[in-house]
């Protein structure tokens, strides 16, 4: 075989295998969303959104309650974590672009963003779980919190520093003071951007189970309060898939489909507006 | 900003807020590592260095050595970084340079949802879907035609070592090809044309353009793609097997770090259970601060050289 043949050969080799691969993601998404849209839809019904899980043996029953309680700690985690995310996010966009507490702070973000998931469950545990002596829905917020605390201050900066110079030198040459020009002008040029962050973390956490394993437990019973053990779609999903009960497995894959659509759904639909903003810019 | 004489007050109040939150990101980061460290004290003080070259993990008799478990994180890590790396080069690839331009964002898109799939979505589908694929066709394929070695002996339970590693292999796949995709991207495109205009192949180019002028980047994306796969829980904890021994096999069921953690810590009782199994948490999380801080500094190295 001539050199020119040989080379060409090892081209079209490693091209289709580049192909090849790319095929294969692809597939294995199709796959993973098939069967659980398939599984789970089994246990989608009225029930599945309304009722409290049945004890084992029983057939029907559904996760009301798990919903409900990932809603609420899903919640208090943002309203905890998002002003938190945004102040530190604004340090690192604005006052600590240079500096070493800048640098420290930013690396430490970046290394937590993917840092695992379980051992801040621990650290909650021993922090809050720990000395209150009981489990509750507080300390599953918090840790929820802490996931997404580097999350949002990471976006923040980047989307603070995608606001075009000219608005804030227009706004200084008025004579605003910073604090003037950032609240009144810079925030909300970067809201969406912003929005989406805190929607992508909100997503992220949505689905997280092992932080909540330690914190908020799991409940068969609806929930009187933050300040007790609380059911959550995954803890809930981790225990019935674990079980040998068949109904509590469709539940399981119904609560896994229910997870997956919400999760799925968010980051489509943030990337949508991300993308009609660069758009426009 | 650094001329303090006249400042308005609402700007002083605004940067000591600001920096008041940015440092307490940092401080959480240290108490982290502190309470760990603290709530340890006991196992530390009673196994001392024997807790890292011990292979028993025995609640009764209250011998802990974490030997199992940081072997079976790290094995379970590096079998998916090897089924990982090579599938994610070849959909960065082809994201950057391959596809027509009308199917690059959509694709892009698509293996990015791979990373949002929550893990225990993938945890769950491993047990239910993808073990008894591999105990009723895989493994038997595997022990048939390779059964001398001893990778690939004993019983095949669907669930183990080889299961769990796939299911990370699918978990961290996004994230190396995302990030090695925008690596390649940054490459400058007249270094591109001039080997191209010299005669080269696509593929060499690739070869003695793109991968060298990347390497710092793309071993960034790697190690980030094994930060997440040393750390990842659910995923793990459903097919891994949960036991403790040791195995050439890869069909055998083992246990990880993370995997220990979610089916002990609520159930330890005693202080030298509760703390050894902190100890363990200390050990999983600096293993993945220095391979995530190394991944950063990689990655943001890359990328500002793409950007000169």
């Amino acid at each position: 075989m001539l050199l020119v043949q040989r080379r060409q050969f090892a081209n079209a080799v490693v091209l289709s295998l580049s192909g090849l691969a790319a095929l294969a993601g692809l597939f294995m998404l199709a796959w993973i969303l098939g069967d659980v849209a398939l599984k789970g839809a089994a246990a989608i019904n009225w029930r599945f959104f309304t009722e409290l899980p049945a004890p084992p043996g029983m057939a029907g029953g559904g996760l009301a309650n798990a919903m409900v309680g990932t809603l609420l700690m899903t919640m208090a985690a943002a309203l905890i974590a998002v002003p938190f995310g945004v102040m530190s996010g604004t340090y690192l966009a604005e006052f600590g672009q240079t500096n070493p507490l800048g640098h420290v702070v930013r690396f430490l973000a970046d290394v937590l963003v993917s840092a695992p998931s379980i051992v801040i469950g621990v650290f909650v545990y021993l922090v809050m779980v720990k000395p209150m002596g009981h489990f509750s829905g507080w300390a599953g917020a918090c840790s929820l919190a802490l996931i997404m605390l580097p999350v949002i201050s990471r976006t923040t900066e980047e989307m603070l520093k995608l606001v075009p110079p000219e608005m804030r030198e227009a706004a200084l040459a008025l004579g605003a003071p910073y604090w003037k020009m950032m609240t009144g002008i810079i925030y909300r040029a970067a809201a969406t951007g912003i929005l989406t962050g805190v929607m992508l973390a909100v997503a992220r956490v949505a689905g997280e189970t092992a932080p909540l394993l330690f914190t908020a437990l799991n409940s068969p019973y609806w929930m009187e309060g933050m300040n007790e053990p609380m059911a959550n779609l995954t803890v809930a999903l981790f225990n019935y898939a674990m079980s040998p009960y068949d109904d509590w497995h469709t539940l399981a894959w119904g609560a896994a489909l229910l997870i997956t659509m919400v999760v799925l759904a968010v980051n489509v639909f943030t990337r949508l507006i991300l993308h009609a903003k660069r758009r426009l810019w | 900003m650094k001329n303090a004489k006249n400042r308005p007050w609402g700007d002083t109040l605004f940067q000591g807020l600001t920096t008041g939150f940015a440092a307490a990101l940092a401080g959480f980061f240290i108490a982290l590592i502190i309470v760990l460290w603290y709530q340890s004290r006991p196992s530390i003080h009673q196994f001392g260095f024997s807790f890292l070259t011990s292979t028993e993990w025995n609640p009764v008799t209250e011998r802990f050595g974490a030997v199992i478990p940081i072997a079976g994180t790290l094995l379970s890590t590096l079998l998916a970084l090897l089924f990982a790396v090579p599938l994610s080069m070849g959909i960065a690839l082809f994201l950057a340079e391959l596809a027509p331009h009308w199917l690059r964002a959509p694709l892009g898109t698509a293996i990015e949802l791979l990373a949002a799939i929550p893990s225990i979505v993938y945890g769950m589908w491993g047990l239910f879907v993808l073990a008894p694929l591999m105990a009723d066709h895989v493994q038997p394929w595997l022990q048939a035609h390779f059964g001398f070695l001893p990778f690939f002996a004993g019983p095949t339970m669907g669930i183990g070592m080889l299961t769990a590693s796939l299911v990370l292999t699918l978990m961290i796949i996004p994230f190396i090809s995302a990030v090695t995709r925008d690596i390649f991207l940054m490459v400058p495109q007249p270094l591109k044309e001039a080997a191209y205009g010299l005669g080269c192949t696509t593929w060499e180019v690739v070869r003695d353009v793109m991968l060298p002028y990347g390497k710092k980047g793309i071993a960034g994306a790697i190690f980030l793609g094994m930060g997440r796969a040393l750390g990842e829980t659910m995923a793990v904890t459903f097919v891994i097997g949960n036991a403790y021994h040791l195995s050439w096999s890869l069909f055998a069921p083992g246990n990880s770090i993370a995997s220990t953690l979610a089916n002990e810590f609520t159930e330890a009782d005693g202080t030298l259970y509760l703390s050894s199994l902190i100890e363990l948490g200390l050990v999983l999380f600096l293993i993945t601060f220095i391979v995530l801080g190394l991944a950063q500094t990689w990655v943001r190295r890359g990328q500002t050289r793409g950007k000169q």
